[in-house]
């Protein structure tokens, strides 16, 4: 009985406190919290076309708002999630596949993947601004 | 269950700075993480100073060396002292790794040490690896044949056997297990990287004849595809070895078998 009660007094020790924040696993959480983006991103995209259905004062309301300062930082930050996001997907097929697991491949691949997803974005925002 | 916070019997406390050593020319300082069951308080992070021209080089070496010459109550578990047993597996300076091959050169700063992460605490740096045996126990870690025994060894070509490299090096210090996002929030189902290690080696042993039965025991949504390659595994093994591939590998044996 001493035993048990000693047991489930018994600390946990620390983890995320103490484990040093290395790329793939930052990569990891990245993944995961752009993946969460694109449902915001969708339902974008859906209230845009069901503006654009419901007539032009809807639709000139809700791309007025989009084409804001505010509204257009928030669709980069977007773009920036489904490029990064579908990056991390190629990433993670290649593992499924059996490759780059080894650290140092790992590490390229994160560092690829995050600058890619950037570089992509920033040309999207340019193509953006030259035709739109 | 995911929780980022720690417990509130878990929060680490400020502890007690030991007095540096006299008449040391080269001190390194340590902060280690202690925990006494004894005296009902939460655990904490003492100072201690090590002179490292009166010990080894090593980061177990200087765990001992405070041991022996200023405080004898703390405790860790500690053997072969070079890297083959897996007893002195802990979180060193952000990575868990084995104290005994672990150099204090390596690292800059003080040197930070606490118990292997996510895991109940015995007592300072020893975490209770019950659990962790008793998944390595679930997955049948012996050579299973229906096959009569030969009169001689069960063999196996060349081939074959290079295919257990990379694996049979496993010493089971739960270095990786311990580092492993995935096991720290589903730990109770998730077998972890170490255990889908150790499966692994079994299931590619040619002269093993349960294949079959092992892919059943793991195709499971916890056990095994809790793995989401987070990688941690294969960056803090201290002996280089890679379970996140070996997972990947089960993970294709999966597919392959309904092809």
């Amino acid at each position: 009985m001493a035993d048990a009660r000693l047991a489930a007094s018994r600390p946990l020790s620390p983890h995320l406190q103490v484990f040093r924040f290395i790329l793939t696993m930052a990569m990891s959480i990245v993944h995961r919290i752009t993946g969460g983006f694109l449902y915001v991103g969708t339902l974008f995209v859906a209230v845009w076309l069901v503006a654009a259905a419901s007539g032009p004062e809807w639709f000139a309301l809700v791309d007025g708002v989009y084409q804001s300062w505010i509204g257009r930082l928030i669709l980069l930050g977007l773009v920036w999630s489904l490029i990064h996001h579908a990056i991390g997907g190629v990433r993670h097929f290649i593992w499924d596949l059996g490759y780059g697991f080894d650290p140092k491949t790992a590490d390229r691949l994160a560092l690829f993947n995050l600058v890619a997803g950037v570089v992509l974005t920033g040309i999207v925002a340019i193509a953006a601004l030259l035709f739109a | 269950m995911v929780q980022l916070t720690l417990p509130k019997n878990s929060k680490i406390k400020a502890g007690k700075v030991w007095p540096k050593p006299e008449g040391a020319a080269r001190v390194r300082e340590f902060r280690i993480y202690r925990w006494d069951p004894e005296d009902g308080r939460n655990p904490r992070l003492d100072t201690f100073f090590v002179d490292v021209d009166d010990c080894g080089p090593m980061v177990l070496d200087a765990l001992l060396w405070i041991k022996n010459k200023v405080d004898p109550t703390l405790a860790l578990r500690r053997s072969c002292r070079e890297g083959i047993c897996g007893s002195c597996a802990m979180n060193i300076d952000g990575m868990n790794t084995l104290a005994c091959t672990k150099g204090m050169e390596e690292i800059s700063g003080p040197i930070k040490v606490y118990p292997l992460p996510h895991m109940n605490v015995v007592k300072d740096l020893v975490p209770d690896l019950t659990h962790f045996y008793a998944q390595h126990k679930s997955i049948e870690p012996w050579l299973h044949t229906s096959s009569p025994t030969p009169e001689t060894e069960w063999l196996q070509s060349h081939d074959d056997r290079q295919k257990l490299d990379g694996l049979y090096e496993c010493i089971l210090c739960a270095c990786c297990s311990t580092s492993c996002p995935s096991y720290w929030w589903n730990g109770d189902r998730y077998l972890g990287p170490a255990i889908l290690l150790q499966a692994y080696r079994w299931l590619i042993d040619s002269r093993d004849e349960a294949t079959g039965e092992r892919l059943d025991n793991l195709e499971d949504p916890f056990r095994l595809y809790r793995c989401h390659t987070i990688m941690n595994c294969a960056q803090t093994c201290p002996k280089g070895l890679n379970p996140a591939k070996a997972i990947a590998e089960i993970k294709k044996m999966m597919v392959e078998r309904q092809i």
